[in-house]
């Protein structure tokens, strides 16, 4: 491996370095720094070329990380746009109250998409199986038109899922908050292009090329404060479809499922119906990194029902708005 | 339940210098697959993610199900490994592969951020995309075939991209009985192609040629003893060990930073800064310019050149390097930062912060290769949008002076520019931008055409020296 060349930045350096030492390489950036540094590119792109950003805020792990990249972004000023989160009714009540703790940390506005009130004013129905997640698309298309976003920050990466894989970091979504997957504008270096017409928006996921132990790892070394049930507690639980169910209100177990005491945490923090939790004993940002890296099952196909339904279960929410 | 942790693997890694540790210091390492119809591309992929254990238990689970579905017979334990890396349900039912997917896996050294690029449909589009962002490119070669003209179409996209390692997988080597002769012959006439395109002659790019059978996974992840004659490494060991383009060029290039905002919260503090004991006082008037380095370092105390588009360039000197309350004294390519300078210009989203003294003259023309992307041709008179660094300008497509037959590398006369195609163009700018030949500036000589009406991507511009100019003749220092 040669490193002679005949670029003409060598012999310029020559020029600009006066009576100095010559550059030493500096060192290799670790591949946590890369990725931050992707991201917050990214986010300071959408800033700068939307006239109203907003950001996905579940407090789940990975929307806070998002967060966390956004107030690093613009140190020492604000975040400069608002949160927005679809609640499905069925939201763990400490998720909902770490949600509320952040926003009024960071000094930022709020805004509610609520799956409840679509339910309630007959505009979404219930479904069979009682699962809520699905029913999120059409509160969170409704908030981003009301508001006019023209670009929604999510924290989706592409080692989630198969349809993920394919998804690009500026991702459109034409008027009916769909996205297109055989007709994706090609993602070329670092120059995104998030041009739209009226009507269409763009959702960007900064943290795209982040895998879950990238996550964890960054939410150790950032020292990120997360909603206490990612981490390992005593709960009471059911066994439902192969995963741990809590007992809760909208979560009660049939008469045949034996309710257990059971230390548990969870890995994704979605909708009480349908989120399952892990047995595990990682109490600590370090046991789960050290769990994660050990796992052999992804965090989607240990804990999410929703996504099982069918092999394609992802994509076809995609196509029709999800996030 | 299904959803058990590997308590044995997990209780291990604790004891010994845990996976977790060791990931912790890793870099991160992009490369790209590219390669024929046929030529085993996915099932390589598929046994690259399969032997470095990134697939996890329940995605093996469901590819054995849908292989033992299909009746798949392989050597793989019965596991058809392509069906890892199909991602859309038309892929599945069709078998075949639309687009760019993203993979990812990480060994003890590295993290890996894979670009799967088909080969079949749109090869150019793909490839251009995969290859923009790539480390290293993986084309892959069917022994019983050798070098296609497909091939020699990828590895021409490849130079012309400037890819900084090309590695060419002779794949199924299995089915030509491990022949020596056969793989030599192939390796021959790899670097035939190599020389004639000028692969490698730039003195950073290299072109190494494996031996692999990716369904029975020899010299993919481990050395095979079935191919004594190859005395290389592995692919993955090559993979492992490669220097990324930014450790090869950061400390060779020129610091390049373009602005993409002014952070300048004038009393709007972020209130955790605030609550955590910010200097108020101190910030009151913070004003710093937020961006990425694309090129090269910077260190507290450069001088350094703003450049603004119609204006000439002025000098200044590097006051601060601001890392979300870190105050460093030195940053990297790709690092982003907010850099302070002594002067108070107006500089805003756009301008460019150049190392003093490698600064290049701004142009109105711009003469470069187009990369066509979309399927709308373009015309000799159509009106475009140029996006380059993170300014956005529109721009006059004057002439189309040739497209090249990436067959036989000759340039043929053209007036229009079709999808796939590549090929020179002149374009007059509504305004001048910071343009450097892409052959020495894979960022700043990068550009996207844009259509103005819908917005789309048209093609990945890389910016040449104007016709009889040399570069290095137009900076001014």
């Amino acid at each position: 491996m040669s490193i002679e060349t005949t670029n003409e930045d060598l012999e310029l350096s020559v020029l600009e370095l006066d009576a100095d030492s010559p550059k030493a390489a500096p060192a290799r950036l670790s591949s946590l720094d890369t990725l931050e540094s992707e991201a917050i590119h990214i986010i300071r792109e959408v800033v700068a070329e939307f006239e109203k950003p907003a950001l996905l805020f579940s407090g789940g792990k990975d929307s806070v990380v998002m967060l966390h990249l956004a107030t690093k972004a613009f140190w020492p000023g604000k975040v400069p746009f608002p949160v927005l989160h679809v609640d499905t009714g069925h939201n763990f009540p400490e998720v909902i109250d770490f949600r509320d703790r952040t926003v009024e940390r960071l000094g930022l506005k709020l805004v509610v998409g609520s799956v409840q009130e679509f339910i309630d004013s007959g505009e979404l129905a219930e479904r069979a199986d009682g699962t809520r997640n699905p029913l999120q698309t059409v509160p969170l298309l409704d908030a981003i038109q009301r508001n006019k976003f023209d670009a929604v920050f999510g924290g989706g990466r592409r080692d989630e899922d198969k349809a993920r894989a394919k998804e690009r970091i500026l991702s459109l979504r034409d008027e009916f908050g769909q996205w297109d997957p055989r007709n994706q504008r090609p993602e070329l270096w670092n120059l995104y292009n998030g041009r739209h017409t009226v009507g269409q928006h763009v959702r960007a996921f900064p943290i795209s090329n982040w895998t879950e132990l990238d996550v964890w790892r960054y939410i150790e070394r950032e020292n990120i404060e997360l909603p206490g049930l990612y981490y390992a507690h005593d709960r009471e639980v059911f066994a439902r479809d192969g995963m741990w169910r809590a007992v809760g209100e909208v979560s009660q177990p049939r008469p045949d499922e034996e309710v257990i005491t059971k230390t548990v945490r969870y890995r994704t923090v979605g909708d009480m119906s349908c989120t399952g939790a892990v047995e595990s004993a990682a109490a600590t940002v370090r046991d789960v990194v050290i769990e994660v890296a050990a796992s052999t099952i992804t965090e989607r196909g240990a804990t999410r029902a929703d996504d099982r339904i069918s092999e394609a279960a992802m994509e076809d929410r995609k196509k029709d708005g999800y996030f | 339940m299904s959803t058990e942790i590997d308590t044995a693997r997990a209780a291990a890694l604790l004891d010994e210098a845990p996976l977790a540790h060791r990931i912790l210091s890793s870099t991160l390492f992009r490369f790209a697959t590219a390669g024929s119809v046929d030529d085993g591309k996915s099932t390589l992929v598929g046994r690259l993610l399969h032997d470095s254990k990134a697939i996890l238990a329940d995605q093996l689970d469901a590819v054995a199900r849908t292989s033992a579905d299909r009746g798949f017979g392989g050597s793989a334990g019965g596991i058809d490994l392509a069906l890892l890396t199909d991602g859309l349900r038309a892929e599945r039912e069709q078998g075949i592969t639309i687009d760019v997917a993203y993979r990812y896996f990480a060994t003890d050294r590295r993290s890996f951020i894979l670009a799967d690029c088909p080969g079949h449909v749109q090869y150019t589009k793909n490839t251009v995309t995969g290859a923009s962002t790539a480390d290293a490119v993986v084309v892959l070669i069917d022994a019983r075939k050798g070098v296609l003209e497909q091939t020699r179409r990828h590895l021409s996209v490849l130079q012309l991209l400037r890819v900084t390692h090309v590695i060419v997988a002779v794949n199924k080597i299995d089915l030509v009985d491990f022949s020596e002769s056969v793989f030599r012959d192939i390796e021959a006439d790899v670097q035939k192609v190599g020389r004639e395109l000028g692969l490698g002659s730039d003195g950073i790019a290299d072109l190494l040629v494996i031996p692999v059978s990716a369904l029975d996974g020899d010299n993919v992840v481990e050395r095979s003893e079935r191919t004594p004659w190859y005395t290389g490494p592995a692919l993955l060991e090559v993979l492992e060990t490669l220097p990324a383009a930014d450790e090869l060029e950061s400390h060779l290039e020129s610091f390049r930073f373009p602005v993409q905002l002014v952070i300048r919260p004038q009393g709007a503090l972020a209130p955790d800064a605030v609550a955590g004991g910010l200097d108020v006082e101190k910030y009151r008037d913070y004003r710093a310019y937020a961006g990425q380095i694309t090129e090269g370092s910077v260190k507290v105390g450069d001088k350094v050149s703003v450049l603004t588009p119609g204006q000439d360039p002025r000098t200044t000197t590097v006051t601060g390097i601001d890392f979300a309350g870190a105050e460093l004294t030195e940053a990297v390519a790709p690092q982003s930062v907010a850099i302070r300078l002594a002067d108070e210009f107006d500089v805003a989203r756009g301008d460019t912060i150049a190392a003093a003294g490698t600064v290049r003259e701004t142009s109105a023309d711009l003469y470069a290769a187009l990369c066509w992307l979309s399927p709308k041709p373009l015309r000799e008179g159509a009106k475009v949008l140029v996006k380059h660094g993170t300014r956005t300008v529109q721009a006059l497509v004057r002439s189309v002076s040739g497209k090249l037959d990436l067959a036989t590398f000759k340039l043929e006369g053209a007036s229009s520019l079709e999808l796939n195609d590549i090929g020179h163009a002149q374009l007059r700018l509504a305004a001048p931008l910071p343009l450097e030949n892409y052959l020495h500036h894979r960022r700043t000589g990068a550009f996207l055409v844009i259509d103005p009406l819908d917005g789309n991507t048209l093609a990945a511009g890389l910016v040449n020296d104007h016709p009889g100019d040399h570069e290095d003749e137009r900076y001014s220092i």
